[in-house]
């Protein structure tokens, strides 16, 4: 045999690792490939964009939504429940012949005290009646819902004044004629003057306005998810101490309601009761609830539990985030398989350039890497043109429509892994096609 | 056979036989083929169309493996190794040079160049002075950030010569390297084979043109897949 000589170099084992450097370069020729086909690259991505800019919007409204609506709740207070007094269906119609009527219906001071009696761990109740009355200063007035309520309501329902003040303990118990006006009414009614140390007038009695409550405030109908059938609560409101309340207007209601009279005799309309410990708010508000239904024959009230509430609140938003979370992962897929796609286009495409490759030395291994760093680079570009959009989409929304939007921290995070993921997952295919070409009918394509 | 040059094998192709099945007939495209290759010569592979010159090539550059035979290059057994160590050789020992140039049309001149440094692991700034070392060499000084379809024929195979050379390779293998080109431009690319001999590369090339063949030491003819002649000058 004739000598044969032995490669000079240091054998075929030298390009083998894979150091960030090299990663770097091969990001670059990535990089550059896809520059080439700008446009391309541009409309492969926009699937995932609009992907996770949809994600990430959509969780923003949605977060701002129920925000808004565990906000409205935890007004009413997380240790409280509101138990309020509800016209029962069957005397809602009364028969066409019976012209002149009247019901007895609602939460009455006995309920109160029987509560009071049986539930220890209840501190403080808020009873409130609400009459529906126009409220007169000289030429102007409103129809508000007057509150006869408690000297602590303000405390009680979150709802702090925001001119003058409240009334008083004494002035409740002296039955005095002052009222504090909701923000609205004051508006209404004053447009010009500070109506604190006026008078208003509501039926033949007047109220010495003596302070002003803050704009919002929950009362009537505005607790979420439930509807009562009271009345639709009024924009407008007046609070008067409730002995004020029960000796002008009485127990009973004079409604005038198309030729016919219709009198209600309703005690009270409202009242909140606090519970020291918020743990025990949703028992206590089943106590209540049995202890109204042993005394009352029909079904003349209603109990909230603000907390409980706020439960179903906080369920349904999990819930709306897994439909959210299936539209996106669907949304993903669809733009993953775009990606997928186009890469396998790519792949073929380029044929010759990765026969190319192999001949001057690349390993299989080397060309998985540089389509799956493609797929990567197109994914995680549409990752962060989404979540720019994303977070641009709901800044917009909010600006222009004033509808509340939260976008908090992970949903930017989570999309735009995901995206990267699914670059990473579409990628594999067209990658290990690229690699699994024969080098010599790769060269050979044309 | 004249054994003036060099005594010492580098490449050796032992009863080789490729076959091709399609559509069920077989096709012997070579067929018991016996060459030895020496250190530092320049040889020719003539032949008509489809006799098996670029089926030759492709085994000696270690892109493909033969039905059956033997073929060795610098002692490695190449049909009993993997994908992997195929590429390594390729990309270690061996130099290609295409008719149609065969560049990377969305890189430039040096990194064309630099591509089979690159898949040796080299580093990055090592590759570029070679590169551009090289591109110098075969007169491209003044294009080096050109991108491939800003140069004429003759340039980018200067380019297919250079990133041939990148490597220092043992063997380079020329498949009708001179095809594609004017008799202007072969000549200059003849001339560079010329001097890479002369610096005792060894080279292999397929030509179709007697003119260029007579240029080299020894030429093989093909006819049907068997060596039909094997001349030394
Ligand atoms: N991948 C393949 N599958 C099937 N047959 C093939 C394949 N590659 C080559 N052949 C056949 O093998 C024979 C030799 O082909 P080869 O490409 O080696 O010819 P060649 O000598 O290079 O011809 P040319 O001068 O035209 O380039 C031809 O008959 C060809 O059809
Ligand atoms: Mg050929």
């Amino acid at each position: 045999m004739s000598a044969v000589r032995l490669s000079s170099s240091g054998g075929p084992s030298v390009g083998s690792s894979f150091t960030f450097l090299r990663l770097k370069r091969t990001v670059r020729v990535g990089v550059k490939s896809l520059w080439m086909h700008r446009l391309r690259s541009l409309l492969t991505v926009l699937g995932i964009v609009f992907g996770v800019c949809s994600v990430i919007a959509m969780l923003a409204i949605g977060e701002g939504t129920s925000y808004a609506v565990q906000e409205q709740i935890r007004k009413l207070g997380s240790s409280s429940i509101i138990i309020r007094s509800v016209k029962p269906p069957e005397a809602e119609k009364p028969s066409q012949q019976q012209r002149n009527w009247s019901i007895a219906y609602g939460i009455t001071y006995a309920d109160i005290e029987i509560i009071k009696k049986t539930i220890p761990g209840v501190t403080v109740v808020v009873p409130a009646r609400i009459i529906r009355q126009a409220v007169w200063n000289h030429a102007k007035s409103v129809n508000a819902d007057i509150y006869g309520t408690v000297a602590w309501y303000p405390e009680m329902r979150n709802h702090p004044v925001e001119r003058g003040r409240f009334f008083s303990q004494d002035e409740v118990d002296r039955t005095i004629n002052v009222c504090t006006l909701g923000h609205e009414t004051a508006a209404a009614l004053f447009p010009v003057d500070d109506p604190v140390g006026l008078n208003v007038k509501v039926g033949a009695n007047y109220y010495r306005v003596i302070g002003v409550m803050e704009a919002g405030g929950t009362g009537g109908e505005s607790i979420p998810g439930q509807s009562s059938a009271a009345p639709k609560a009024s924009l407008h409101k007046m609070y008067i101490p409730i002995s004020a309340a029960k000796s002008r207007f009485g127990e009973t209601l004079m409604k005038r309601t198309s030729g016919a009279m219709e009198s209600e005799t309703v005690e009270l309309h409202e009242a909140v009761i606090q519970v020291h410990n918020q743990q025990e708010v949703k028992e206590t508000g089943e106590i209540v609830e049995e202890i109204l239904a042993r005394n009352h024959k029909k079904k003349d009230y209603e109990v909230f539990v603000p907390l409980r509430l706020l439960e179903q609140a906080e369920k349904s938003k999990q819930m709306f985030n897994l439909v959210l979370g299936a539209i996106a992962a669907i949304s993903l897929i669809v733009g993953g398989i775009g990606i997928m796609n186009i890469m396998l286009a790519s792949v073929t495409e380029r044929t010759r350039e990765i026969g190319i490759r192999r001949a001057l030395g690349a390993k299989k291994k080397d060309i998985i890497v540089q389509f799956l760093i493609e797929t990567v680079i197109l994914s995680g570009l549409g990752g962060i043109l989404g979540v720019i959009l994303g977070v641009l989409i709901p800044f917009f929304i909010t600006y222009f429509s004033d509808m509340k939007t939260i976008v908090t921290l992970w949903s930017p995070i989570i999309a735009f892994s995901i995206s990267a993921l699914v670059g990473i997952v579409f990628g594999i295919y067209p990658a290990l096609r690229a690699a699994n070409m024969d080098p010599v009918e790769a060269l050979r394509h044309e | 056979m004249g054994t003036a040059l060099s005594t010492e094998v580098i490449a050796r192709v032992e009863d080789v036989t490729k076959t091709y099945i399609m559509g069920g007939d077989a096709l012997n495209a070579l067929q018991n083929v016996n060459i030895d290759f020496h250190a530092g010569d320049f040889v020719s592979i003539m032949g008509p169309s489809g006799c098996g010159k670029s089926t030759l090539m492709n085994l000696l550059g270690c892109l493909d493996r033969p039905t059956s035979g033997r073929y060795l290059l610098g002692g490695h057994d190449i049909s009993k190794m993997d994908d992997d160590s195929l590429s390594a050789i390729r990309g270690a020992q061996l130099g290609f040079i295409f008719q149609s140039y065969n560049l990377i049309q969305q890189l430039s001149v040096v990194e064309n160049i630099e591509v089979p440094l690159y898949y040796q692991g080299r580093a990055e700034d090592e590759s570029r002075a070679i590169a551009i070392d090289l591109a110098t060499r075969v007169g491209l000084g003044s294009r080096l950030y050109h991108k491939p379809f800003e140069l004429s024929g003759g340039q980018q195979q200067r380019v297919g010569i250079a990133r041939a050379l990148a490597n220092d390779p043992l063997v380079i293998l020329a498949d009708e390297p001179t095809g594609n080109l004017d008799s202007k431009s072969g000549d200059e690319i003849l001339k560079f084979f010329h001097e890479l001999n002369e610096q005792g590369k060894t080279l292999i090339m397929v030509t179709h043109s007697d003119e260029i063949a007579a240029q080299s030491f020894r030429v093989i003819r093909l006819r049907d897949g068997r060596i039909e002649s094997d001349v030394r000058r």
